[in-house]
């Protein structure tokens, strides 16, 4: 490994900088995109690379590093790419941030690192995630080094789940001489990385070229083990002699509307959608067991605005779907999604019904789905998230023919850990209560993160709390202070 | 993998299986269920657990023919090994002294019930046991139930054992003949477990249902097995498997649970097909190697 740079090798003044325009990324054209689930975006080469990070101003108090959930070092790791140490530039990565093949891939950089980058505000911001996808895309490709072995601390930590937060947290610990074992309750590994996200933005290979890494550093993986049924937090502590569990189980069960006609053939949650695709490979049936709807030829629409809202229309679309409708209750500027999700969905042909929502599921009278009727809606005063409420139009109800409806709205919490773990304190809504800075839960030696603490969000804050996690578990290991 | 230890058919289409899967052994109760793969390409399935054994690490299942994944399974045998197997999945039985408990079984059921009626026995429930099957072959487990019941009370549909009916005239019998019960549980065909729930309800009798809607991950997380319980969703993998059977909706479950049958009887007709050509492939195989032996002057 070559050392830091103590100054910068950007040959180009501030003002040439500016000059340079950000990179495009290539990508799959629309047309071709919307057929396959090959990844949407092709990545950077090497020269693109370098010409992007060219572009960084290298500021003397950055703030795209405070704005990153994990704090990854964005001004070293583009100055070790601008003197060309692709390497050094990854195990900079590396440091902050184990996943970065999947965080350059699916962090909503705009709200990030890039939304608070100085070039946005004369051009556009450097393009820290298309960055950070190459340099983990180049070390996967020429072999990754792994960070020297630490010493065995003696100490074993339990970590339930294996989604990015849950990884983080392995990932951060193993560097940190503990001994590691990740639960998983599915038959693979990843959670919502293999089981939510399709291929097409994030490839399953990327998946488990991470774990590989994760398992070549030490850490242990056991599948096929639902904590709170198959084993519970206790029996780990005192029977297993784990001396700190990290509790991630990710998104719960999803919410439905409850309106007439959501138990029809036909209407799907999201995560089961998502699930027979990603997960079960449904759509390679009868190769694979798992069925699924046809979709070829039928109409389709996506209740929801969110990230994984477009995953299931995206999908829909890619399996034959005539019509893929995004329906959403209020306007493009409220939409959680990420922006170059939208973007890449409209190219792709998929129809936004914005200020829309369906008031009941129509169905042929023997439990086939066959559309929603829905109403417009306009923009009323802010709510309780300072969003302008939603309000019904009068009168404006009309039907949208549909052979499948997927649920995007949102999920609750799982309740099989905390219901079987006495102690471990939850708040209303049944999620599991977690100090924000050392995720600390009410029963001593037990911290949990992610979806399972805030509710539904993004796998960057589920990593930003793994790594806070980490950091406290390592503290509470080494000192015993609770 | 989770190694298969024992392998043996309780009735034509219906196996049994011993499995090697010490978790789920050390915490399996009554009522719960595991979900399996047998295989890399294989669908999730629920299956409910019928018994397990702590200190061998062993649980046990019973399984009957009917689309392709479980047709596979029983052909499986003693050695072989199942990919995936996790659990144990739902909320236990509930298992209480409530006085007297009739314990209903139909078909396959009947593994299912068994475990409860055992542990309504040892919670000191009088127990009396219902078992029903279209025919004589498929009355299964009646030696086992005799065992942890007060009264076994059999049926079949055509007569061919025992008495000729249904296992809900003999509940009505008991209703009728004023014998006081305290909770039905009642596990096997929809159809059964809904025709219970309908003899149960005008006398306000405490009845519980074992669902087993369409399911993927039975760990909270899909959705897929959501049933309309009172009108409202629930979801049977944390919410159940058992409910109330006087607040299920029977008919969205059976609509429901066949919203894949045209996939289903493709993939069951190819693997029938490719089953058909392997055993032909042997049968070939068998006849070559016989004329071989009989071009050999019949040394064998």
């Amino acid at each position: 490994m070559s050392p830091t740079p103590t100054k910068s090798l950007n040959p180009l003044s501030p003002k040439e900088r500016i000059k340079v325009p950000r990179q495009l990324m290539p990508e799959q054209p629309p047309c071709e995109r919307n057929k396959n689930f090959s990844e949407v975006n092709l990545g950077f080469d090497a020269e693109l690379a370098r010409q992007e990070a060219l572009r960084c101003l290298e500021c003397a108090k950055p703030t795209c590093t405070d704005n990153c959930p994990v704090g990854v070092d964005v001004k070293k790791f583009v100055q070790l790419i601008v003197a060309g140490d692709f390497l050094a530039a990854a195990a900079k990565m590396r440091e902050a941030n184990v996943l970065p093949a999947i965080t350059g891939r699916v962090c909503p950089q705009e709200d990030q690192c890039e939304g608070s980058c100085l070039l946005a505000k004369k051009v556009k911001p450097l393009g820290i995630g298309y960055l950070e996808r190459f340099i983990a895309d180049y070390e996967q490709r020429v072999g990754i080094q792994l960070p020297p072995k630490p010493t065995p601390t003696g100490k074993k930590v339990a970590i339930v789940g294996s989604g990015p937060s849950g990884l983080t947290v392995a990932g951060d610990l193993i560097q940190k001489g503990h001994q590691v074992r990740v639960f998983e309750a599915l038959h693979d590994l990843g959670g919502v990385l293999v089981y939510g996200i399709p291929e097409f933005r994030l490839p399953k290979q990327i998946v488990r070229e991470q774990l590989d890494v994760m398992g070549k550093m030490g850490v242990e993986f056991e599948t096929d083990v639902v904590v709170g049924r198959t084993v519970t937090i206790d029996e780990l502590m005192n029977e297993e002699g784990y001396d700190a569990v990290y509790i991630g189980t990710g998104a719960g069960l999803p919410q439905f509307m409850g309106i007439p006609g959501e138990h029809l053939n036909g209407v799907y949650s999201a995560n089961e959608f998502l699930t027979r695709i990603n997960l079960m490979k449904a759509y390679k049936f009868p190769q694979y067991d798992e069925p699924m709807l046809d979709l070829h030829g039928k109409d389709v629409a996506v209740i929801g605005g969110g990230n994984t809202a477009l995953d299931s229309i995206r999908s829909a679309l890619r399996l034959g779907a005539h019509k893929a409708y995004v329906i959403y209750r209020r306007s493009d500027a409220e939409m959680p999604a990420r922006a170059e999700e939208v973007h890449h969905a409209k190219e792709e042909g998929i129809d936004f019904q914005m200020l829309t929502a369906p008031v009941e599921f129509l169905d042929n009278g023997k439990g086939w789905l066959t559309g929603a009727r829905c109403v417009r809606m306009e923009l009323g005063e802010p709510d309780a998230s300072g969003r302008r409420r939603p309000v019904p139009v009068k009168g404006s109800e009309f039907d949208l023919p549909l052979s499948v409806a997927i649920m995007a709205i949102g999920t609750t919490a799982n309740p099989i850990v905390q219901s079987t773990t006495p102690g471990l304190g939850t708040d209303k809504r049944g999620y599991i209560v977690a100090d924000p800075d050392k995720q600390r839960t009410t029963r001593k030696g037990v911290f949990a993160g992610g979806d399972i603490v805030t509710g539904a969000a993004t796998v960057i804050l589920a990593m930003g709390a793994g790594r806070r996690a980490a950091a406290s578990i390592h503290e509470y290991l080494t000192t015993g202070d609770w | 993998m989770f190694k298969i230890i024992d392998a043996h058919f309780l009735a034509p289409g219906i196996k049994r299986f011993v499995i090697e899967a010490p978790r789920i052994a050390r915490k399996q109760k009554p009522g719960q269920f595991v979900i399996l793969r047998i295989y890399e390409e294989g669908e999730r399935i629920p299956i409910t657990i019928e018994n397990s054994d702590p200190v061998k690490g062993t649980i046990s299942i019973v399984v009957q023919s009917a689309g392709k994944t479980t047709r596979l399974l029983n052909s499986l045998e003693t050695g072989d090994s199942i990919q995936d197997v996790v659990g144990p999945l739902g909320k236990p039985s509930e298992i209480e002294k409530f006085g007297t408990v009739v314990v209903i079984g139909g078909g396959v059921g009947t593994a299912m019930a068994y475990p409860s009626a055992a542990a309504f026995k040892r919670a000191g429930n009088r127990v009396i046991s219902i078992i029903g099957g279209r025919t004589k072959e498929l009355v299964i487990l009646e030696k086992e139930l005799r065992e942890v019941s007060d009264a076994v009370l059999i049926t079949t549909d055509d007569g061919s054992y025992a008495d000729k009916g249904f296992v809900t005239d003999k509940l009505r019998q008991l209703i009728q003949n004023g014998t006081p019960i305290d909770l039905v549980l009642a596990i096997g065909p929809i159809v059964m477990m809904k025709a219970v729930a309908e003899v149960t309800r005008k006398d306000n009798i405490r009845t519980v249902v074992s669902l087993n809607p369409i399911m993927i991950d039975g760990t909270g997380m899909c959705g897929g097995c959501r049933v309309l319980i009172d009108g409202k969703s629930e979801f049977a993998c944390v919410d159940g498997p058992e409910f109330d059977a006087h607040r299920v909706n029977f008919e969205v479950l059976v609509q429901r649970n066949a919203m894949y049958r045209e996939p289903e009887q493709k993939s069951l007709a190819e693997f029938e097909r490719v089953m058909l050509e392997k055993q032909k492939a042997r049968e070939g195989a068998d006849d070559e190697a016989g004329q071989c032996a009989i071009a050999q002057g019949g040394q064998k």
